[in-house]
């Protein structure tokens, strides 16, 4: 039997999902498949769109990639526009020709409705829905000051959070009363508006924009019906989606009267073989702005295609939980209380800005909807209670009072039925996750992986990891943290451990709290803690034999047992004297050279016993050692800021200096890189460093968490325009944190994606001391800085510590017989195994 | 029963360092002496050479014990070696030489073997 030929128009979210679902189904190999899609770009995520603006790119933000077409034999053909559907013949065409179909998928999404406003037409007025879009703003937004964004739905607020990022004064004009009136009550709307206020964007209710004409002091001007105005350099429309339905109009199939693509319940139009999904279509009166209904439409369509006769979609909850520009803002199900008889209940703390608001049955024994502003801890709990329709408390009050006045504590993973959905976008049950668990799953990860939960908005993380732990447990699967057999607890214990009972030596920490006599994993694990804690040298006595081989000699071996060594090179400035110094040194030691990616310079092929001979020289110059053999700080990567460059804004490198004299010699749990940029066209590439510094005309942004390497992962923005000292101060917090919580060869990159909350919580610690250790997290920093040693300096002057470097204890003069070398490129470098000499 | 010669003095006591290892040079070439003064027998000698990459190189290893046995990882590729037996633990075709090894005073002597010190010496 030959293939069916099944084209899908659209390759945004819900359509990649649609494939996604349908390539898992045995119904794939019936059909070749062809997907359409008028951007040029792959699927991407479009929730996370503002992310574009601080420092995600379309493949952060890519739902599949190009290989996952390829490897699932679908022909991808983006930037072809489907201008028009033959239904007799069961064709489509496009500019390059036409297409036959047996089975036709519309996904085509929806499109930015922008209203009939007189001068909406200015080439600053934009609108909110695409890369393609964004990259327009982020051109509009050049050089000029105020954004306004016309519409105060969720799409509004982030959009104006968006305009916010690029460093716009943004405003928020909204015609109905209050802000998100969908979601929200007119309590709850106050209190956004106002906690939205107090984040510096202007929000301006009831406004009715009569016509946009050129401004006075900015581009253009909106005029209001109440006779008032408001100047702005662009304006951003984000008041509400209309279907893309244009294809199905022109093609008679049946219309919603407002548009929509009307569709029954298993997403099939008025023509048999054509279905459609997402935004665009029409289902019982009603179109769907999210994602998860979108999805459950393209999970219902891959079943019907796949011959499931009970497929149905049968609507989808509407409640929605969002950090909009900071602010907590969720809403659940019949949020205003529209279901007769329903009663209400409110808790409204003005002053601390937490807005709840519970809908009951009128038998009081049923939650029908809720709102929340300021604070969604409850959300989670609140949503079961909804869709699992569990009995309320006698008082059901308790769910939303604060603790301190009876609140109940949130509802635990056990209380919620097999039957709970846990993750909406992909209909994920708590049985599900049951399901995998039995069948092998142990971890978080795997788990997610298995089932996709939490992989869509990611809002039920908090939700899917209580329910994990708890079935985990209570399988009897103890999670080990330990770090090794010697001791029964993670790197982060054995740092209490260490510190509250003032613990100084591996042994008295074995004695007492391990057993055995340590590994190569436990003792680099506590030598770096007791540095942390003590700062004593690591050639003491007692920490010699804890350290890996690069920490002993501090060097770094290579292939060959020989090592390599690496100044600090502070910023990675060097006067010509010391780069002579550099060379001399090398040349008489036959040492290969080569510049590192950090900025300074690696000398390869020392033995160990010219190790301490090469620092006397380099120390005499004025070099200290660079750790570029410990975990550590590595270097200070800078570019050379205002100083030179035309467009630097600040001086790069003196930072640079600055930190890296700062931090240098830190033990932490893995090495830590920096890097600080003159301006924002960010050429020391901080943002791929654990520590990013970016200048800009007021001061400082930082970005945390960075990664290079095997799994890059951007600097997440962790605080704007700070000055010197803020930003020594916040950066020697974070370290700090990092260097106590963290576990046993952990980067920041992973550390922050295992932070529990994650960096808001970290931005809660570090910028609002919300656990009040801020205090002694800069004590403990100043207290390192003030012990810094040159560890090269301390060995080479102590012929106890020079006895180390003795190759052989009783033949000084033997050299190591093992070691080839040949000359490459005018350099020495070591024989490969099989090389001839 | 094999020849042996004598024992050879390698180092004395001030060379060796308490929870690690040093390099001695032999007539059976470069070997590894590791003092571990919290373990009874408390010396052990085994090759100084990683069979994985023929570097001299297994004093510099961290030493500590797996499941009761005394080993020393290799500083390059972290495979364990048994300091008693000289096996690998990762690898079990792989072991090390090991050395009878006695404190003699301030001296530490090591027993080579005979037919090892001709090779070395023709």
């Amino acid at each position: 039997m030959s293939k069916k030929n099944l084209i899908v128009i659209g390759n945004g979210m819900v359509g990649h999902h649609f494939l996604e679902q349908l390539v898992a189904t045995p119904a794939a190999a019936d059909f070749d498949i062809t997907v359409f899609g008028e951007e040029k770009l792959l699927a991407y995520d479009r929730v996370h769109l503002s992310e574009y603006f601080s420092g995600s790119t379309h493949t952060d933000l890519a739902m599949g990639t190009a290989d996952w077409y390829a490897a699932n034999n679908i022909d991808l053909r983006l930037g072809e526009q489907v201008t028009a559907i033959d239904r007799a013949k069961q064709t489509i065409t496009t500019p390059m020709g036409d297409y036959a179909y047996d089975e036709l998928v519309l996904a085509t999404g929806s499109y930015p409705f922008v209203p009939p406003i007189k001068g909406n037409d200015h080439p600053h007025c934009l609108v909110y829905r695409t890369l393609e879009d964004l990259d327009s703003i982020r051109a509009s937004s050049e050089g000029v000051k105020t954004g306004v964004v016309v519409g105060g739905g969720l799409l509004g607020l982030e959009a104006a959070n968006a305009l916010k990022s690029l460093g716009l004064e943004a405003h928020v004009v909204e015609f109905a009363p209050r802000l998100m009136p969908v979601q929200l009550d007119a309590d709850g709307g106050a209190l956004l508006k106002r906690k939205i206020e107090e984040l510096g964007v202007q929000v301006h209710t009831e406004k009715a924009t009569t016509e946009i004409v050129e401004g006075e002091e900015a581009r253009l001007r909106m005029n209001f019906s109440d006779d008032t105005h408001l100047e702005t350099d662009l304006i951003v429309f984000s008041a509400g989606i209309r279907p893309q339905d244009a294809l199905a109009r022109s093609s008679d199939l049946a219309m919603g009267e407002r548009g929509g693509i009307v569709v029954n319940d298993q997403c099939t139009t008025s023509d048999p073989h054509i279905h459609a999904i997402g935004e665009c279509a029409l289902w019982s009166e009603k179109i769907f702005g999210l994602v998860a209904p979108g999805y459950t439409m393209a999970r219902t369509l891959a079943s019907v295609l796949n011959g499931d006769q009970k497929a149905a979609f049968t609507g989808a909850d509407m409640s929605t939980k969002l950090k909009l520009l900071g602010v907590d803002v969720g809403s659940i199900g019949d949020a205003h209380g529209q279901t007769q008889g329903a009663r209400n209940i409110r808790f409204n703390d003005e002053k601390a800005g937490h807005y709840r608001r519970m809908v009951i049955s009128e038998d009081g024994k049923k939650l029908l909807g809720a709102i929340l502003v300021g604070d969604n801890s409850h959300y989670d709990t609140l949503l079961q209670y909804a869709l699992n329709g569990i009995e309320l408390p006698e008082q059901p009050e308790t769910l939303i009072l604060p603790e301190s006045q009876g609140g109940a504590p949130t509802l635990g993973p056990d209380a919620l039925p097999e039957t709970a959905s846990i993750c909406s976008c992909h209909n994920v049950s708590k049985g599900d996750i049951c399901g995998v668990i039995d069948a092998g799953c142990t971890d978080l990860g795997s788990v997610k992986a298995e089932t996709k939960a939490s992989t869509g908005c990611g809002g039920c993380a908090a939700l899917l990891k209580n329910v994990v732990d708890s079935e985990l447990e209570k399988r009897g699967v103890e999670v080990s943290k330990d770090i090794c057999e010697h001791f029964p607890y993670s790197r982060q214990d054995l740092f209490n451990i260490v510190k509250v009972n003032g613990i100084r030596t591996f042994q008295t920490l074995i004695r007492d709290h391990g057993k055995g006599h340590g590994c190569d994993i436990c003792k680099p694990a506590v030598a770096s803690i007791l540095a942390t804690c003590w700062n004593e040298h690591i050639l003491a006595t007692d920490h010699v034999p804890l350290q890996d081989t690069n920490d002993t000699f501090m060097a770094n071996m290579q292939k060959n047992g020989t090592y390599s060594i690496v100044p600090r090179i502070p910023g990675g400035e060097i006067t010509p004297d010391k780069l002579i110094v550099l060379g001399e040194v090398a040349k008489e030691y036959d040492l290969y050279t080569k510049i590192t990616g950090g900025q300074r310079v690696d000398l390869f092929g020392a033995t160990l016993s010219q190790l301490p001979e090469i620092w006397e020289k380099l120390i005499a110059a004025g070099f200290e050692t660079g750790h570029a053999y410990g975990k550590s700080l590595r270097t200070v990567k800078s570019c050379v800021g205002n100083t030179w460059c035309r467009y630097g804004v600040q001086d790069s490198v003196g930072m640079a200096i600055t930190l890296e004299n700062r931090y240098k010699g830190l033990r932490a749990p893995h090495k830590v890189k920096m890097a600080v940029s003159g301006c924002t066209r960010e050429c020391a590439e901080a943002q791929s460093k654990d520590f990013g510094v970016i200048a800009t005309e007021n001061g400082w942004n930082l970005y945390v968490c960075g990664n290079g390497g095997m799994r890059p992962r951007h600097g997440d923005l962790f605080a704007t325009d700070l000055s010197d000292e803020e930003l020594i101060r916040t950066i020697d917090r974070v370290v700090m944190f990092y260097v106590r919580t963290a576990d046993r060869l952990q980067r920041t990159s992973v550390w922050m994606e295992n932070l529990e909350g994650g960096l808001d919580y970290l931005k809660q610690v570090v910028l609002e001391d919300s656990l009040g250790i801020c205090d002694e997290l800069e004590q403990h920093m100043a207290d390192l800085v003030g012990t810094y040693q040159c560890e090269w300096k301390t060995a080479v002057e102590d012929p106890e510590k020079r006895k180390r470097f003795r190759e052989f204890v009783n033949a000084p003069e033997k050299k190591d017989p093992v070691q080839e070398w040949t000359t490459e490129r005018d350099q020495r470098r070591p024989l490969l195994e099989g090389e001839p000499a | 029963m094999k020849a042996r010669t004598s024992w050879d003095v390698v180092c004395t006591v001030d060379d060796l360092v308490p929870e690690s290892g040093v390099a001695v040079w032999t007539e059976d070439g470069p070997v590894a002496v590791f003092y571990l003064p919290h373990r009874l027998p408390a010396l052990f000698a085994i090759s100084h050479t990683d069979p994985f990459t023929g570097k001299n190189v297994l004093a510099r290893g961290i030493t500590g014990d797996l499941k009761g046995q005394p080993v020393v990882a290799s500083p390059l590729y972290k495979q364990h070696f048994n300091l008693q037996t000289g096996q690998c633990l990762e690898d079990e075709g792989v072991n090390v030489e090991t050395y009878p090894i006695l404190l003699d005073g301030n001296n530490v002597r090591v027993e080579i073997p005979a037919a090892n010190k001709e090779s070395v010496a023709a």
